[in-house]
């Protein structure tokens, strides 16, 4: 063994970062962070635009401000971070777990841990997962990758761009590559409702006059070395593409931004059972994955849109896993948590007994004046009237007093009668 | 691929292989004379070059795109046929059962992928059972070895996750799949390391035959190359290089066919390759093991006009669905990766077309539709027949090295075993594997410059070398630092870097300095 630690957090994004934080104010003192990129900060360090932190901070700051306050309280507390460095494999070890880690520097390196803190952030969805017909030219790439090359090295990729998807990435790089003097003809969304926060829609896309097309989707995908050309269809009934309808859109560009997808292929090496809805670990409530002793935080939990709740998230999880290593597993009763009317997922999966937790959730679709609601057989254990709800926007709330004997937590919306 | 930068202004990567001098190269005019002359780097120049850079010869490989394997070659099944499929007596047919054979050897020599897993050919009809029996006739006329005619549950026993309304099938053990960009830069590489030399991003405009009998090659950049012999391997264009000497009598047809490769996660559902019954213009829409691992269903054939046409189509995707299904029902259009097109070229008459011509010197190797991978070594054995017969004296070179030389090691392999000892061995010999530039497929930045200082400088060469940036992401994560990396290596600027040669850079557009706030 090369070193043994009391806690391995795994990325040093703003997740990994809150949790490490949190385990040392918790009295967790060998504590070790990874991560694979030269720098720590995370996916952060490439969105230069602000709106990170109103929550946490109570301030407008951009991703690398925001990273920065982290990383700076991170050195203040004396926390190693090894950067360079890739964890590669997780297995068990006796009461420990042991990772293979690959080090720049250090080259192959095995550590041990009590716990492990799962960090890894998430990547985004590319174009063969959504399989559009067409040729398979240069110019189409996702948005993140645009993001980190026209932010990091100062190179764009085109003049005529067209983003598929509506993601907060897609909807901030339609205006960053405008305010680059590219032309950003359309964005196109197959669903009824963006894919991206509010606020973005309307700082980049209405303010710059970018065309957002609602129930479209690109049909076909054209040009030889570079992408020539998109046929844009609407949508029919019965969500298929209505090939008579389409048209075409010039450009020598096309970004993706059809969404994001949890980083668990580590998760699963280490045995760690995902969840088919949110591609994150299945979590208890203190966030503790299937495989004892190991934690999930960030968006490599579930993706979140607001970089605040990262933090909020997984400095509960740091706490927890602290807590792990101090006392050993905490025993009691699992109450399953349940999706239920408009609910498109609920995390934790359950909630121990006597404990206080936090809920996740995001809708299945936007609405307007419903109530969540949690439930613990008749006792309500949350209720809270929104006014408007979105897909793109989760909600968390926390929920503590179940009833000794309750057989699940069921949490669902229900419409408001208009008083 | 070692190249000639003929047309680049930055300085050029520093190759541990001879390369012409790149100097002489930017004037653009290079009487340089070579015995041979191949052109096209597909799977036949390939495997001509290196059955050519046996002999005491200078042979030069003309290639229009910016790597080997670019046109079909690197665009189609994969697989090593057993040779039943076509019509004894075809050329076809006698140099794919005469090349099976070969590959054992030759992968053996150049350590490229290859797995003989046989094939099976399924009937559901009674019709389907009489069709099984007249190609297993052929493959006995064909002399391919140990086929069966095998029932129902044998089938099923094979391959558990095919439809249960199989009949029996064709068994032909002795088919192979393979890696194909992995062979073909196995080939070409082996040829490098023997003295051939290769010229990338160079395409022929113009043929001649000057007065002294010599040709004359001239090139869109501007590069003259001549030759005593001519070896024509240009695929689809086979019939422009041809037309060039007023050689009119064949030409070459696109047919198009569609494959989709399914995620790694959908598992081994078959190990043999798996086909229908076939049709007028096809093998038909098979069920495709690779030796990467991920399934690959297709492909489609069709004949089209344009000989660029690499549209995948809504169609052609539900057709292939359609019949993969049908064999192998749990096959769901939702598990796809990607997709790609390949193109046959077809000649009129439909069989290869390999030989001399009324131009004395200039040899055919043309219209090599499937099974052309298959029968890659055995085309080049019988050009080099050929150019002895028309004269070229072929003086067995006594340093030539069948071996591959630069090989390395693949991390990717190493952590799958689990095999830590090993790789810490490595690290200790070259720091760079210690940096992980891939992470979906476990490719490290020494193999990303082992690649580059073979040649490679495309995203996509480098891919089809490395295997970075074929994962889940899709090179989302990777493709930055690839760029990064050719960058440092090669002194090419990031606004140049292509992912398959000029006209397809990445990021073509540089930013003032001083980057504004988005
Ligand atoms: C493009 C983009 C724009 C956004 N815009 C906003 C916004 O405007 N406002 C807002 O509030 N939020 C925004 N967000 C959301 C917020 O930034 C993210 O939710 C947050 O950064 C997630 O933090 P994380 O630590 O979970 O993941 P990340 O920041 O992605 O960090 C994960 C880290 O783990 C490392 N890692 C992964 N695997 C390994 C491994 N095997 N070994 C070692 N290290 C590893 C990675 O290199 C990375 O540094 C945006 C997100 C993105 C992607
Ligand atoms: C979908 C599909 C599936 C297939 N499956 C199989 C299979 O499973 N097994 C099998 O055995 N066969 C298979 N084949 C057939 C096989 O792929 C081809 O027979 C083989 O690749 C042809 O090789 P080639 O070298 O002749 O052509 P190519 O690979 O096309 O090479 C010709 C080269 O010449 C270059 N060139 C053209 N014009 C010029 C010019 N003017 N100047 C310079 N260079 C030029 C091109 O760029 C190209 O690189 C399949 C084919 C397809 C399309």
């Amino acid at each position: 063994m090369d070193k043994t630690v009391e806690a391995l957090v795994i990325g040093s994004g703003p997740a990994g970062m809150a949790a490490a934080l949190a385990l040392k104010e918790n009295g967790i003192n060998e504590i070790l962070i990874v991560e694979r990129e030269d720098a720590p900060g995370g996916i952060l360090l490439q969105c230069i635009h602000n709106g990170f932190g109103l929550h946490r901070f109570n301030e407008e700051l951009t991703g690398p401000e925001y990273a920065e306050r982290y990383i700076n309280l991170v050195k203040d507390k004396k926390i190693e971070i090894l950067s360079g460095t890739c964890a590669l494999d997780i297995v068990d070890d006796g009461d420990s777990k042991k990772a293979i880690l690959l080090s720049e520097e250090k080259g192959l390196l095995e550590v041990s841990a009590k716990v492990v803190i799962l960090a890894m952030g998430c990547r985004e969805r590319n174009r063969g997962n959504i399989a559009i017909p067409g040729t398979r030219p240069a110019g189409i790439m996702t948005a993140g990758l645009a993001q980190k090359m026209v932010n990091k090295s100062g190179y764009i990729p085109g003049r005529e761009i067209v983003i598929l998807g509506s993601g907060d990435i897609g909807l901030i790089m339609a205006r960053r590559l405008t305010l680059e003097g590219a032309r950003v003809k359309a964005v196109v969304e197959i669903q009824s409702y963006p894919g991206g926060l509010n606020r973005n829609i309307v700082q980049c896309l209405n303010d710059f006059h970018i065309p957002l097309y609602l129930s479209h989707t690109i049909t076909k995908i054209s040009g030889d070395r570079r992408i020539s050309s998109v046929e844009i269809a609407p949508l029919g009934e019965s969500r298929e593409p209505q090939n008579e309808k389409s048209f075409t859109l010039a450009c020598d560009t096309l970004l993706l931004s059809v969404g994001l997808i949890p980083e668990n292929e580590l998760s699963l090496k280490a045995g760690v059972i995902l969840d088919k809805v949110t591609g994150g670990p299945v979590v208890d409530s203190n966030l503790m994955t299937s495989v004892p002793g190991i934690f999930a935080c960030g968006n490599v939990l579930q993706v979140h849109d607001l970089v605040d709740w990262v933090s909020e998230e997984s400095a509960y999880c740091g706490k927890a896993a602290a807590s792990y290593v101090r006392n050993g597993l905490l025993k009691g009763r699992e109450i399953p948590v349940k999706p239920g009317n408009m609910v498109r997922y609920t995390l934790p999966a359950k909630v121990i007994a006597g404990t206080e937790a936090v809920i996740s959730l995001r809708p299945m679709a936007p609405a307007q004046n419903m109530s969540i609601i949690a439930k613990a057989g008749e006792k309500i254990l949350y209720k809270k009237k929104e006014k408007k709800i979105f897909p793109s926007i989760m909600l968390r709330f926390p929920v503590k007093d179940m009833p000794e004997d309750a057989g699940c937590i069921e949490v669902f919306f229900s419409a408001e009668d208009k008083k | 691929m070692k190249q000639a930068f003929a047309n680049n202004v930055y300085d050029c990567i520093i190759l541990e292989l001879k390369i012409t001098d790149t100097k002489q190269k930017t004037g653009r005019i290079m009487n340089h004379k070579y015995d041979v002359i191949v052109i096209g780097a597909g799977v036949v120049g390939a495997a001509v070059a290196r059955s050519l850079s046996r002999y005491k010869l200078r042979v030069a490989v003309v290639e229009k795109e910016a790597d080997v394997s670019f046109g079909t070659s690197k665009a189609n099944s994969g697989i090593i046929h057993a040779g039943f499929h076509d019509e004894p007596g075809s050329l076809k047919a006698k140099l794919a059962v005469a090349a099976n054979r070969e590959f054992d050897r030759l992968c053996e020599e150049l350590e490229f992928p290859f797995e003989r897993r046989g094939e099976l050919m399924l009937a559901f009809t009674e019709e389907d059972v009489r069709i099984l029996q007249f190609y297993f006739a052929w493959g006995k006329k064909n002399n391919v070895p140990y086929m069966e005619l095998i029932g129902r549950e044998r089938t099923l026993e094979m391959e558990p996750n095919i439809n249960p309304d199989v009949m029996g099938a064709l068994y032909a053990p002795t088919a192979g799949i393979i890696c194909p960009y992995e062979y073909c830069f196995a080939l070409m590489g082996n040829a490098l390391e023997n003295g051939v030399e290769l010229f990338l991003n160079e395409k022929v405009i113009w043929l001649g035959k000057k007065e002294n009998g010599e040709f004359e090659i001239d090139t869109e950049n501007g590069l003259k190359l001549n030759s005593t012999y001519v070896v024509n391997a240009a695929g689809l264009y086979a019939d422009d290089i041809a037309g060039y000497l007023g050689i009119t009598d064949f030409k070459i047809l696109p047919r198009k066919g569609e494959e989709y490769l399914l995620d790694r996660r959908v598992g081994n559902l078959v190990r043999s390759v798996i086909f229908p019954v076939p049709t007028k213009t096809s093998k038909g829409m098979l069920v495709i093991p690779t030796v990467d691992g991920p399934v690959m269903v297709g492909p489609t054939a069709l004949d089209i006009e344009a000989k660029d046409d690499y549209a995948t189509t809504r169609d052609g995707l539900k057709n292939v669905f359609m019949h993969a299904q049908k064999m192998v029902p749990s096959i769901r259009s939702s598990d796809i990766i990607t997709s790609f097109v390949g193109i046959r070229p077809v000649a009129t008459g439909n069989d290869f077309i390999v030989g001399a011509t009324k131009v004395k010197g200039f040899i055919n190797a043309a219209g090599i539709q499937s099974p052309g991978l298959t029968a890659s070594p055995a085309i080049a054995e019988m050009v080099s027949s050929v150019l002895l017969k028309e004269g070229l004296r072929m003086e067995v070179k006594p340093e030539f090295n069948p071996h591959k030389r630069m090989s390395f090691t693949r991390v990717r392999h190493l952590l799958e075993e689990r095999n830590f000892g090993k790789f810490r061995e490595i690290i200790a010999g070259n720091k760079n594997y210690s940096k992980l530039v891939c992470r979906c497929e476990n490719v490290t930045e020494a193999e990303i410059i082992g690649a580059i200082h073979r040649g490679h400088t495309t995203l996509d060469g480098i891919k089809f070398a490395t295997r970075a940036g074929t994962g889940r992401c899709q090179g989302g994560f990777c493709t930055s630092r690839v760029m990064e990396i050719i960058h440092r290596e090669t002194g090419m600027p990031i606004e140049q870097i292509s992912k398959k040669g000029k006209g397809s850079e990445i990021f073509p557009i540089p930013l003032r300095k001083g980057v504004s706030r988005g």
